[in-house]
């Protein structure tokens, strides 16, 4: 048991809290980004809605690995964006646990994205008109009526972008590499100590992720159960 | 009911017919990934030589490749970048003793972007405070990625260095970083460098305690007489020249 403790479950806690604190961030990337986005497709006017949509659809198509593909030549120390991040701010998102985050992010939007979308065009327009038609500006349409009334579909969408940011490989290996405390989230543990074929560690790391995974899809089932719609 | 059960059978039998092409005289070599460009062209002579035959190669880190072999991957012949991986498959029963023979000789040396405008001349540098990234091999299953750490434990700078050590999967990774100036300086083989051409510029060579010597070995689960054919060929005078065009030393 001392054992136990030692030698599977304390190294196991770092990868574990880098875990959730890229998820947690790229969570929340994906949300401000997706909820925005799903607003703005879900919307008749906007010109070129459907080609828009299947942009944002792409990262949930894509390989992860072409999607690392993109973002490691985007945000390189020698790629456009990279190059101006290193100059303005003096940052790199290149084996950084930020720019895991970053690519967990890109691979969960599409998930908050398309729930959103469907959930705005849910919303029954004769309310907003309403709104508006009292002086409500947009922005005031869109906080007391709109996401008020979509915020279970967006919730939905949510907790899948969750799980997917938490089980992120492909991109995050290629943008933020493997490495043990900075950037080794457990989908990465799992993958090196099965490479390194340290097997016990292995399997105790894969019935963590399990465990984890039960336990937010019982957490998530419960929450949405018991708040109805509005 | 009786048109699913056709559809069955038919994708059954075509499965097989499938199984069976392709294992008629498949060799299959697993190589450790410094191997890559070279044994693409191994492969080609030893199928011109011996038609009708045909080699898969599996490139990998040597560490997993060895996991693989030791989880049952159907490998016939198997090549590391180091005798540690090679003692290891010897001491789990995996490779048939009397077919391992030392085939290549590789050096490791330490490399900088070629547009690196620091002034890196050797390990010590690295200790400089422009050097902020470091890649090599992972050492629990890169083999040049434990030269890597030799070579720093002899300079005295193993623990000093590592906040900056970025780990790869395999040594071709790890130059794939350097080419890209993702990294500042990195350890990988002399034959990777080689093939990164003019996008790195090698420092010198790192000095390691153990030769980089690659063994290859006849798996024990193997198909013997063609395996034995192919590790034949390796160590021939017409495979050792195509090697040696990559740069790899005699043994």
């Amino acid at each position: 048991m001392q054992n136990l403790v030692s030698e599977l479950l304390l190294p196991a806690l770092v990868p574990l809290g880098l875990t959730l604190k890229v998820a947690l961030t790229a969570t929340l990337g994906a949300c401000l980004t997706g909820i925005g986005a799903g607003y703005a497709l879900s919307r008749r006017s906007l010109p070129g809605r459907e080609l828009l949509d299947a942009i944002c659809t792409l990262p949930l198509v894509l390989p992860p690995t072409v999607i690392g593909y993109y973002l490691l030549v985007l945000f390189g120390r020698r790629g456009v964006l990279g190059q101006w991040l290193q100059e303005t701010f003096g940052v790199s998102l290149i084996f950084t646990w930020q720019g895991a985050a970053l690519a967990a992010s890109v691979v969960a939007f599409p998930l908050v994205c398309k729930a959103a979308r469907t959930a705005f065009e849910g919303v029954d327009q004769n309310l907003e008109s309403a709104a508006r038609s009292l002086g409500a500006g947009e922005l005031r349409v869109f906080l007391a009526v709109s996401l008020p009334l979509a915020w279970r579909g967006v919730l939905g969408g949510t907790m899948l972008a969750l799980a997917r940011a938490m089980g992120e490989f492909g991109a995050t290996l290629m943008i933020a590499g493997s490495l043990p405390g900075r950037t080794q989230t457990l989908s990465l543990a799992v993958y090196e100590a099965v490479q390194a074929g340290r097997d016990s560690e292995a399997a105790f790391l894969v019935l963590l992720v399990s465990a984890l995974c039960v336990t937010l899809l019982l957490a998530s089932g419960r929450f949405l159960k018991s708040n109805p719609a509005t | 009911m009786q048109r699913i059960k056709t559809v069955v059978g038919i994708l059954a039998l075509s499965l097989l017919l499938f199984a069976r092409v392709a294992s008629a005289q498949e060799i299959v070599v697993s190589a450790a990934a410094s191997l890559t460009n070279a044994l693409d062209v191994v492969k080609k002579g030893f199928e011109a030589a011996h038609p009708g035959w045909t080699v898969v190669a599996n490139y990998g880190a040597s560490g997993a490749l060895l996991k693989q072999l030791e989880n049952g991957a159907p490998v016939d012949v198997f090549a590391s970048a180091d005798q540690q991986t090679m003692d290891q498959a010897a001491a789990k029963g995996l490779i048939l003793p009397g077919t391992r023979r030392d085939f290549v000789k590789n050096v490791l040396v330490l490399v900088v972007p070629a547009d690196s405008k620091l002034a890196v001349g050797g390990e010590k540098d690295l200790a400089l405070p422009g050097v902020a990234r470091i890649a090599l091999g992972n050492p629990d299953s890169v083999p040049a990625g434990r030269y890597a750490r030799e070579s720093l434990e002899l300079a005295g700078l193993w623990d000093a260095l590592r906040p900056k050590y970025i780990y790869g999967n395999n040594v071709r990774q790890v130059l794939d970083y350097v080419s890209r100036g993702e990294v500042d300086a990195a350890f990988a083989f002399a034959t990777n460098a080689r093939q990164a051409g003019a996008k790195v510029r090698v420092v010198r060579e790192a000095a390691t305690k153990t030769p980089a010597r690659y063994p290859v070995a006849v798996t024990s689960t193997g198909k013997k007489a063609e395996a034995k054919a192919f590790v034949d060929y390796l160590l021939s005078a017409e495979g050792q020249h195509i090697l040696q065009s990559f740069g790899f030393g005699k043994p």
